[in-house]
């Protein structure tokens, strides 16, 4: 079975992973909190999935409203 | 019972205020922000929900700029130490609280210059006097919004803009006024609100919070305590960005479950209906009263200038004595003395005998006022 593509959102706290899903949600993205993979930072917080579909469009949401972040990563 | 201390807190509180609490104790209980499991993430999900809520009630968009604290005498403490060192120049009025004015007197003590602009016997503020006061140093002015001994409004909004305009910033201390009065930061040019979860908000208590407008710099405001914040855990200096901040240890997120269902109780039911049915309380109050020979009120007659917080004296009588028979005697619940406000009371004179307050909020009814008044008569009549 195929497994499912994403995209990451590392953000610095929690408080701004809840910020950034508030945020996609009213612009119609899903996303959802995750454990921050291992592969991108040691943090031991959260960070945002989006499908790797709406990436593009995340992309574009974040910089239209200037949340602070830490970047946008495939996973 | 009548309960007539909702200055010191508010009682009763909304049913789903202590629903929100049980539900997150059985329901969820864990740590908001130190794992990324479903329920740390549905706890974080309630603390966020806390700071929307309270964004939206004091009119700022940004949710992270809401800091959550243990009450508002927390918040007060975190500006006037984080903010101010020697050499600095702070203005503040002659109705404060200790909860502001004994930080205020820590800093005059380490070089701080403190400017205490004296009020009105009736405990209003001439804004002419800030102006006075002003100095090129004038790094804060720093006021309650409105007195918890005589309830008397200070014009915020006036001096905001003039904080505004010479640069420099306005913390005000909304303890007695969110969520009984419409509180903006923008409109009323606050930079620093600091506001308590349960009094007007309806919240438990050990909830409060700090929030933090756009003109603060962040690098001026030092944390009042450092430590774990669930982020940044690879580094051991101190987060800089908002809420981490100033936010470390784990909050208080059952409290905080219960304050977000009392903002939104408050906003559903309209701050402006609740301001309106305090009014009409503290006018028959303040008429009940006034009409009883050897009582003394405080503060001005306008209920639009005041909060429901009403103080008095009987004559012959001292308040300790009057607060101990309104509650065996009248079941009638409310505080007496001096209100952690000695400089009010020097104010209105009435240093250190204190007074009787009544403090009234939105579940009492205009029949509690009838009783109450006719208990003080009866007391009154005693002595006369």
């Amino acid at each position: 079975m195929k497994q499912d593509s994403y995209a990451v959102i590392l953000v610095h706290s929690t408080n701004h992973a809840l910020r950034v899903q508030d945020v996609l949600g009213k612009n119609g993205i899903a996303a959802k909190l995750v454990p921050v993979p291992r592969q991108l930072s040691s943090d031991c917080g959260v960070c945002v999935r989006v499908n790797r579909i709406d990436k593009e469009t995340t992309a574009s949401v974040l910089s239209a409203t200037g949340l602070e972040t830490d970047g946008l990563y495939d996973i | 019972m009548i309960y007539f201390d909702n200055a010191a807190t508010s009682w009763p509180k909304p049913p789903c205020v202590t629903e929100a609490m049980v539900r997150f104790m059985t329901d969820i209980g864990a740590n908001p922000g130190r794992a990324a499991h479903r329920p740390a993430n549905r706890a974080a999900g309630i603390v966020y929900d806390a700071r929307k809520a309270a964004a939206e009630l004091f009119h700022l968009s940004d949710p992270l700029r809401v800091v959550f604290t243990c009450n508002v005498t927390e918040a007060l403490n975190c500006v006037i130490n984080g903010m101010l060192h020697p050499g600095d120049h702070v203005i503040t009025g002659g109705m404060e609280h200790n909860a502001m004015m004994r930080p205020l007197r820590r800093t005059g003590e380490t070089g701080v210059e403190v400017t205490v602009v004296p009020c009105t016997a009736e405990g209003g503020l001439d804004v002419s006097s800030i102006v006075n006061a002003l100095r090129p140093s004038t790094a804060l002015i720093a006021l309650n919004h409105a007195s918890n001994v005589v309830g008397t409004l200070l014009p915020i909004a006036e001096i905001g803009r003039i904080a505004r305009a010479n640069n420099t910033l306005l913390l005000v201390d909304t303890a007695q006024t969110a969520g009984a009065v419409p509180v903006d930061m923008e409109a009323d040019c606050i930079d620093l609100c600091a506001f308590t979860g349960h009094k007007s908000l309806y919240g438990p208590t050990g909830t409060g919070g700090l929030v933090i407008g756009e003109r603060v710099e962040l690098s001026r405001l030092a944390p009042l305590k450092r430590g774990g914040t669930g982020s940044r855990s690879e580094q051991e200096l101190q987060p800089d960005f908002l809420p981490d901040k100033y936010e470390s240890g784990t909050l208080n997120v059952v409290g905080l479950a219960g304050l977000e269902a009392g903002i939104r109780w408050v906003m559903n039911r309209g701050i402006h209906a609740i301001r309106d049915h305090e009014m009409n309380l503290t006018s028959k109050l303040i008429e009940g009263l006034s009409g009883i020979p050897g009582v003394t009120l405080y503060g001005g007659s306008d209920a639009r200038r005041r909060i429901p917080a009403v103080s008095f004296n009987i004559e012959g009588m001292e308040p300790s004595e009057a607060g101990l028979r309104l509650d065996e005697e009248y079941s009638l619940m409310c505080r007496v003395g001096l209100h952690c406000s000695p400089a009010a009371h020097r104010t209105i004179g009435t240093f250190p005998r204190g007074t009787i307050r009544f403090g009234m909020g939105v579940f009492n009814t205009l029949a509690e006022v009838d009783t109450a008044v006719q208990a003080v008569a009866c007391l009154a009549r005693e002595k006369g």
